[in-house]
């Protein structure tokens, strides 16, 4: 195979500095708000008004309103927790790894990959904290001073998760907002409506574009994406050790680390294809986000889905060769178990039908990825579900043996948070441009400064 | 009639070639307080006006260094000074099991040291700056580019300033009320 293909382009030919710029901005300053947009927007928001009813009722009754007993504890707070942290973890692969390694088609998907990372790590820091069961008393988590003298115990992972995803949290914000700073003075400039130009032009403090500044913004963006690129890599290692470092069968394995972040990063790129494909569709974006990008994304998912498919792999053969009674029985239970079905889906969904992303019409066809990414987040939603739940069901004692069923208020609680997911992204996609201008006009040819 | 102070003198250029030209250019001809905008990072471009190192990295370095020292320590006193704990026999001073910690609070402090120091650095928030009084500097976050020579320059001269400008044959040269 010699003759390599031109690689389809990422930006369409035929624009300029000031077409990028309409285009991206009139979605926000100009283009009326569709009634498709409300429509989403308003079922987005029922649904939150879910998710909040559930929380209500939860904070009224506590955790009992949830399927969660012994022994099988963790339950759907945990499973949504790891999903949707997991999910995050493309925005920040996208924003700042593929920045570090010069893949500038990035520069398309990076601004809503972004927002897609702020607003599901917002859903999954929920879920800990709804599951502690005292939930108004979440700060105890922090070390503060207090007149209890008590201290959080730092030898816990999950002490080091607090640090880990709040640290995250507040680093993905910062790297968005950095990124936002210059399109918003675009907005501030470009904008007819006084009150706009006012909010923009407070949110973008000042900025005027001198060269002294971009190249300060410059060094701190890549320094920014150099301390994100380990820190993503710890968050989920660390959400990983929440297991790993116990004893029960199933969990206490070293493969878990590499194999959540792939995972992560799985579930993640599927989910920023989920959005990109509808988002380019209906405003029209075809010649931002191109074929290319939905290749790379595709290629991204089958790479980190083969990880995925060899952890399982390990997992299953430590459980037969290792010689362990209990990780045998793990591994039979997920076989033959009350759970199976759950188990052959997830390898369905994670490890048999991606594969067909090996074929390249599907990989650049819109409809077929969006259905392929569907399952995917499907098949590592059940990952943490069977990594939970199995697990715990049926540990080292027959006599404390149980089952889980999740109840109504499970169920309300997860898909509210899909809702209140949604609802951030409607909002973002209105009042943001979602696609980052500056980094676009840098690709276009007449960027480029010849010396 | 009331004399208004001159700011500095603009010229606008529509692509980003003539704009690093004429300010290497006019860093050449001894023209030190001047200053370029651009719609989107031009490395050249700051190179040509004489800005060749920031201080961004070097405050990183330091906010990393305490966020890890701090980290570090927090849990150190913690454990070992306040409220010591035996767990499964271990000394007190486990450190491995701080590392975790130790390492996301030095990302974290530099992180923030990262945007925070840039924005300091850089002088925002700033509300309100002379630039922003001319009508077409609008353009400068779309698709054009400016080069300003400061009235604070020695060299500055209203006319052979100005004349020095139209040599590079700009879209427009604006003088830039303070």
């Amino acid at each position: 195979m010699d003759e390599q293909p031109t690689p389809a382009p990422v930006i369409e030919p035929g624009y300029t500095f000031g077409t990028v710029t309409d285009k991206i901005s009139s979605i926000v300053l100009t283009r009326p708000t569709s009634n498709g947009w409300f429509l989403g927007f308003g079922v987005a928001f029922l649904v939150t008004m879910g998710l909040l009813y559930a929380i209500g009722y939860l904070f009224l009754k506590g955790v009992g309103i949830w399927g969660v007993n012994i022994p099988v504890g963790w339950g759907f707070a945990i499973v949504n927790f790891v999903w949707w942290i997991g999910i995050g973890h493309a925005g920040t692969l996208i924003s700042a790894i593929l920045l570090l390694l010069r893949q500038s088609w990035r520069n398309s998907i990076n601004r809503f990959a972004e927002a897609m990372t702020l607003f599901a790590v917002a859903c999954a820091g929920m879920f800990p904290v709804l599951h502690l069961g005292r939930p108004w008393l979440a700060y105890w988590l922090f070390p503060y001073p207090n007149t209890m003298n008590v201290w959080p115990q730092f030898r816990s992972p999950l002490v080091w998760d607090v640090f880990a995803v709040s640290t995250y949290a507040t680093i993905s914000l910062l790297f968005w907002f950095i990124g936002l700073i210059p399109d918003l003075a675009t907005l501030r400039d470009r904008s007819d409506n006084r009150a706009a130009k006012i909010i923009y032009g407070m949110a973008a403090m000042g900025w005027r574009g001198s060269v002294r500044h971009w190249a300060r913004y410059e060094t701190a963006y890549l320094l920014l994406a150099g301390l994100a690129t380990p820190l993503v890599l710890s968050v989920h290692t660390v959400v990983s050790f929440d297991f790993a470092i116990g004893q029960v069968p199933g969990w206490h394995t070293t493969i878990f680390p590499p194999y959540f972040v792939a995972g992560a990063i799985y579930s993640g790129f599927a989910m920023v294809l989920m959005l990109a494909i509808p988002i380019r569709k209906f405003y029209g974006l075809e010649d931002f986000i191109t074929e290319r990008h939905l290749n790379n994304s595709a290629k991204v998912m089958l790479a980190t889905g083969l990880i995925v498919a060899y952890g399982y792999g390990i997992e299953a053969f430590m459980g037969w060769y290792g010689g362990n009674r209990y990780d045998a029985f793990l591994l039979w239970n997920r076989l033959h178990g009350p759970y199976s079905f759950f188990y052959y889906m997830l390898l369905l969904c994670n490890i048999g039908i991606p594969q067909v992303l090996w074929i390249k019409r599907l990989r650049t066809s819109p409809f077929w990825l969006f259905l392929i990414s569907g399952v995917v987040l499907v098949g590592m939603w059940l990952e943490r579900f069977i990594i939970v739940v199995v697990s715990l069901q049926r540990d080292f004692l027959t006599s404390s043996w149980g089952m889980y069923y999740p109840t109504r208020w499970d169920w309300m609680t997860f898909i509210g948070t899909i809702g209140f997911f949604l609802a951030c992204m409607f909002l973002f996609l209105r009042v943001l441009p979602m696609i980052s201008i500056f980094e676009m006009r840098t690709l276009l040819p007449e960027a480029e400064v010849k010396e | 009639m009331k004399h208004t102070p001159v700011y500095g003198l603009m010229a606008e250029f529509d692509n980003p070639e003539a704009v690093v030209h004429a300010a290497r250019k006019t860093y050449e001809a001894g023209y030190k307080k001047i200053d370029a905008y651009s719609p989107f990072p031009i490395e050249a471009l700051s190179e040509a006006i004489g800005f060749h190192y920031n201080f961004v990295p070097l405050v990183v370095l330091i906010g990393g260094i305490l966020g890890g020292l701090s980290g570090f320590a927090l849990q150190y006193w913690i454990h070992v000074i306040n409220y010591p704990v035996v767990v499964g026999g271990r000394p007190l001073n486990s450190w491995p099991a701080f590392i975790v910690v130790t390492f996301e609070m030095t990302i974290l402090f530099a992180g923030i040291s990262a945007v925070f120091g840039m924005l300091a650095l850089n002088g925002l928030p700033m509300p309100y700056h002379p630039v922003f009084n001319v009508p077409r500097f609008a353009l400068a976050s779309k698709d054009r580019f400016f080069l300003i020579v400061f009235s604070s320059d020695p060299r500055y001269n209203a006319l052979e300033t100005r004349r020095f400008l139209e040599s590079f044959s700009p879209r427009s040269i604006s003088e830039v009320p303070s």
